[in-house]
């Protein structure tokens, strides 16, 4: 890519926290979600109530209309793919076929003429289930004599990968400590507001279904479920309206859109599904669920020599689509090193098959746990070796760029240094050093912890491509067009769930075409109206959709230059465009953009033959990828008694790169961190022996209220990104990855005095006492 | 349980003639019978409370009561909060300090915080906390709801 980075002159659009055009509509209640639409026909889906079973009867109720396996014979399982030896490709059926794998696994679809009907419906089917053995989890799994959950994987190991750096062995021998931890992040869910939901509508005069869902990657999705149906996907519409948080769950393609736009086809009608909570929490997609063990290899002085880790993933029963189930341990494997420097690195990492909900990208995707286990190993060491934490991290972060990484990632400009300095400073480290003595005198159990990281963010095909993904996602396309009047439609592939990204879009647009940002629509979420693209993942929507933006403006902005030009008779380079005009520079020549709009869809007969009328350009973007950083520090005060966590004080020192809307960066970090204090603290998805789920409604697995979460203080330094056309970083994503770090290393530094430590998120008091009691025995 | 019967609600000042299941919640009747799709369902058993509305004054969620039971009773909902082109102060705060991402779970913290503040105008920023503590909400992180309701607060005392 060789296209030169924007530089924009103050006073511009970009960098000023512009109220978000999303909001008049939503705050009237005017947005337009999934479940508002009508439909003719509702499904519910039965579900499993067995981890693990042969079926042996379905039988629907009277009156009931109801599909099963057997009325799919020509509809294909859903195939997410993964071009490495050592991935066993696993099809996850529409609807349950002989046996099921986990609680919650649709095994047919009911019909009703109200969703009350279909519901009373689907109560009364009988369903015969014959009980097998369930593996729950991946020590279970993994064990010599397990079934298997398919048998095309042995050992239950769906993929697997190796690194280790020719350096490592002798690298390790030179060690003068070695320091160990063993981790564990249990599984969560995502828990958007608005749970999953689709409505597949027939058109019996094309012939055509559109498909209204809570999708992220409305694209994708039809690909997906034209593939299983095989059907052309120019028969397909897929519309994302108003999507009520997605957070990486509605990135999946599930069975139940396919059978959605099945039933309507077959019946040539529309049809709804509305997933209730309890669906959500139990068969929607889950996340984390990894165990880490990792050993550093520290010199005397508290450098980093090496690494070595271990890490199994529980990944459900079946692989998620498009990221497949490589997506949590391949990408712990290759970014575990972090912010850190050292070259030696070694790692074994599986993904394992279990009787449990399939696991699926969620907000950081593994780096939350990643960084988590690699901060608790830095402050262990410093711990062990003497060293203050904030003086081990000095020692160890990546101070000199580009930076290429054990794993081979290319790191651009950043400030692991500097941010970890500021966030330092902010919390005075040596006054609460003394407030903390002080507060232990009295029996008042308080404790700092730091969070820092590297986050991946931006990635275009390249990255996706190594990943050997059978879909290979990362370019974004957008089509302008600015009208006769003046005002552009931006039309993006990226498909945003609540980012404000039409605000942020239209603020980057408005400074390259010199207009106002209330003269530009952005267009999003619906596969009729827009260009194919991949959606909003991976904090990289405005980074690459951003980038795609600027890009075609800048044709626009030529072409109205040289329309300028004709009309101002100057050269189009001594030409301005600004305040919705355009102006000869050091003139008081000027003309409206408006009359330039006008004349190029009017007035083609003024120019030179050669002149294309209109003013419509295309533009892609496909990057190779920036590094966001940060450094998230907590003060927490323990209860001794209860094992009862209150977080005192939360600071974040951010750095994304060029910011485009300060209230908008600030509102994601907010809401990141927040879903990573639920990480840390509260938040896990609980399976009985026998793979039942305990946790089902929203009283058993608790997202934190507002009583939970601290004011959060933001520190921004912005190290413009040399990698991306906009020198913007993402950061959607960031917020939660610094947090179960910076929490649970200081719950650890407050629970110090008793030479106690958790090391497993959630650290729920229950945890927090076994440490405490543990230590109790002992004593 | 299917048998339908007829009732009148009355939903911001306005009177919906409607038949329902006497089962049938009041969240699903404002949807589904009065076509208000403002009012959000996020988990139906009550603790998101991203189906709060106001009946009778008291902000309650609309999914844990049965449309039958709110016969009689003045019902508000989101589509009643601004006053036709000009916006309810807690709307406007909301946008202003950017108390919303996805805002699927705003209707119902719009009109829990309206109910609080109407009745009990003086509420300290303690007890707004807890308050606000009833709903759930997944992409904010809270904090900008609490700023946006307390300047809300402020104005509405102001007047």
């Amino acid at each position: 890519m060789t296209d030169a980075p924007v530089h924009l002159a103050d006073g511009r659009w970009v960098g000023r926290s512009l109220r978000r055009v999303e909001d008049p509509a939503l705050v009237r209640g005017q947005g337009r979600f999934t479940a508002d639409l009508k439909a003719d026909h509702f499904v519910r889906f039965v579900r499993s109530p067995l981890a693990s079973g042969r079926i042996v009867k379905i039988e629907a109720p009277e009156g009931a209309r109801m599909f099963t396996a057997a009325d799919l014979a020509a509809v294909k399982p859903i195939q997410p793919m993964l071009h490495k030896f050592n991935y066993r490709p696993i099809a996850q059926p529409i609807l349950a076929r002989d046996v099921v794998r986990f609680v919650g696994e649709p095994v047919a679809a009911i019909l009703g003429r109200t969703d009350a009907e279909a519901e009373d419906f689907a109560d009364q089917v009988e369903l015969d289930i014959e009980t097998l053995d369930a593996l729950v989890t991946a020590d279970e799994a993994l064990g010599d004599n397990a079934p298997l959950v398919h048998d095309e994987a042995p050992r239950n190991v769906i993929v697997e990968g190796i690194v280790k750096t020719p350096d490592f062995d002798a690298t390790w021998a030179k060690a003068a400590k070695i320091v160990r931890i063993d981790a564990r992040s249990r599984r969560q869910n995502a828990t958007p507001m608005e749970a999953r939901a689709g409505h597949a509508s027939f058109d019996p005069s094309t012939g055509r279904v559109t498909l209204t869902c809570t999708s992220q990657m409305p694209h994708l999705f039809r690909t997906t479920v034209c593939d299983a149906l095989d059907m052309p996907e120019s028969e397909l519409r897929v519309i994302a309206p108003d999507v009520g948080g997605g957070f990486g769950q509605k990135m999946s393609v599930s069975p139940e859109y396919v059978m959605l736009v099945f039933l309507a086809r077959r019946l040539r009608t529309s049809i709804a599904w509305t997933e209730d909570r309890r669906e959500n929490l139990i068969a929607s997609y889950h996340s984390r669920d990894q165990q880490l063990s990792l050993e550093g290899a520290f010199d005397a002085d508290g450098k980093l020599l090496a690494l070595s880790g271990d890490i199994v993933a529980n990944i459900g029963a079946y692989s998620c689509f498009p990221t497949t189930c490589g997506v949590e341990p391949l990408m712990a494997m290759a970014e575990l090193p972090g912010p850190y420097d050292f070259r030696a690195y070694a790692c074994r990492s599986r993904g394992v098959a279990t009787h449990t909900c399939p696991i699926a990208p969620y907000r950081g995707v593994s780096r939350p746990s990643i960084t988590f286990v690699l901060e608790l190993l830095m402050d262990k060491a410093a711990c062990e070796l003497g060293i203050d934490p904030v003086d081990i991290r000095r020692k160890n972060l990546i101070a000199a760029f580009p930076y290429t990484s054990a794993t081979g990632l290319v790191f651009d400009e950043a400030s692991y240094r500097e941010t970890l300095e500021m966030a330092a400073k902010a919390i005075d480290v040596p006054a609460f050093r003394v407030r903390q003595k002080a507060a232990r005198a009295k029996g008042k159990y308080l404790g700092l912890g730091f969070g820092t990281f590297s986050e991946r963010t931006g990635y275009g095909t390249p990255a996706f491509a190594a990943r050997g993904m059978g879909i290979t996602p990362g370019w974004e396309q957008v089509e302008m067009a600015m009208d006769p009047s003046g005002f552009v439609e931006l039309k993006i592939g990226a498909s945003p769930h609540g980012q404000g990204l039409r605000t942020t879009l239209s603020q980057i647009v408005a400074d390259q075409l010199g207009i106002n940002p209330n003269r530009i629509r952005v267009v999003h979420g619906d596969t009729d109206r827009t260009p194919y693209g991949f959606g909003t993942f991976a904090s990289r929507s405005l980074v690459i959709a951003g980038g795609a933006s600027v890009l075609a403006a800048r044709k626009v902005r030529v072409k109205l230059l040289q329309i300028a030009g004709h009309f101002l008779e100057a050269a189009p380079e001594d030409i301005v465009l600004e305040d919705g005009n355009a102006k000869v520079a050091g003139t008081d020549r000027t003309i409206p953009i408006r009359d330039l709009a006008r004349a190029a869809y009017h007035g083609a007969h003024q120019f030179q033959k050669d002149f294309v009328p209109g003013l419509a350009e295309t533009a892609t973007y496909d990057p190779g990828g920036t590094f966001s950083n940060a450094c998230h520090v907590a003060i927490v005060e323990v209860d001794i008694e209860t094992g009862g966590v209150k977080i005192e004080k939360y600071l974040v020192a951010e750095d994304a790169g060029r910011i485009i809307n300060p209230m908008i960066a600030d509102g994601q970090i907010h809401g990141g961190v927040a879903q990573g204090i639920g990480n840390a603290l509260y938040e896990e998805i609980v399976y009985d022996e026998t793979g039942n789920i305990l946790t089902s409604t929203l009283a058993d697995f608790m997202p934190p209220t507002a009583h939970e979460i601290p004011p959060i203080e933001l520190h921004h330094r912005e190290t413009y990104s040399p990698a991306t056309i906009t020198e913007a970083k993402g950061l959607g994503e960031g917020g939660g990855i610094g947090a179960p770090a910076a929490i649970v290393n200081a719950i650890n530094d407050a629970l110090s005095p008793f030479g106690v430590s958790v090391a497993e998120i959630p650290a729920t008091p229950q945890r927090i006492r076994a440490a405490l009691r543990a230590a109790e025995q002992r004593s | 349980m299917t048998d339908k019967v007829d009732i009148t609600l009355a939903v911001n000042g306005r009177d919906y003639d409607i038949r329902v299941e006497p089962r049938r919640t009041l969240a699903d009747t404002l949807r589904d019978d009065c076509g208000l799709t403002g009012t959000h369902l996020g988990c139906e058993h009550g603790v998101c409370g991203a189906c709060t509305v106001i009946v009778d004054g008291a902000p309650v969620r609309s999914c844990l009561m049965f449309a039958v039971q709110a016969e009689g009773k003045a019902v508000r909902t989101v589509e009643g909060l601004a006053n036709g082109d000009t916006l309810h102060p807690l709307q406007q705060a909301f946008m202003d300090h950017h108390g919303l991402q996805c805002g699927f779970c705003t209707p119902g913290f719009l009109m829990l915080a309206t109910g609080v503040l109407e009745r009990e105008p003086d509420i300290s920023d303690e007890d707004l906390v807890d308050v606000l503590s009833s709903n759930l909400c997944r992409c904010t992180g809270y904090q900008n709801i609490i700023k946006a309701v307390r300047a809300a607060a402020a104005e509405m005392r102001a007047k």
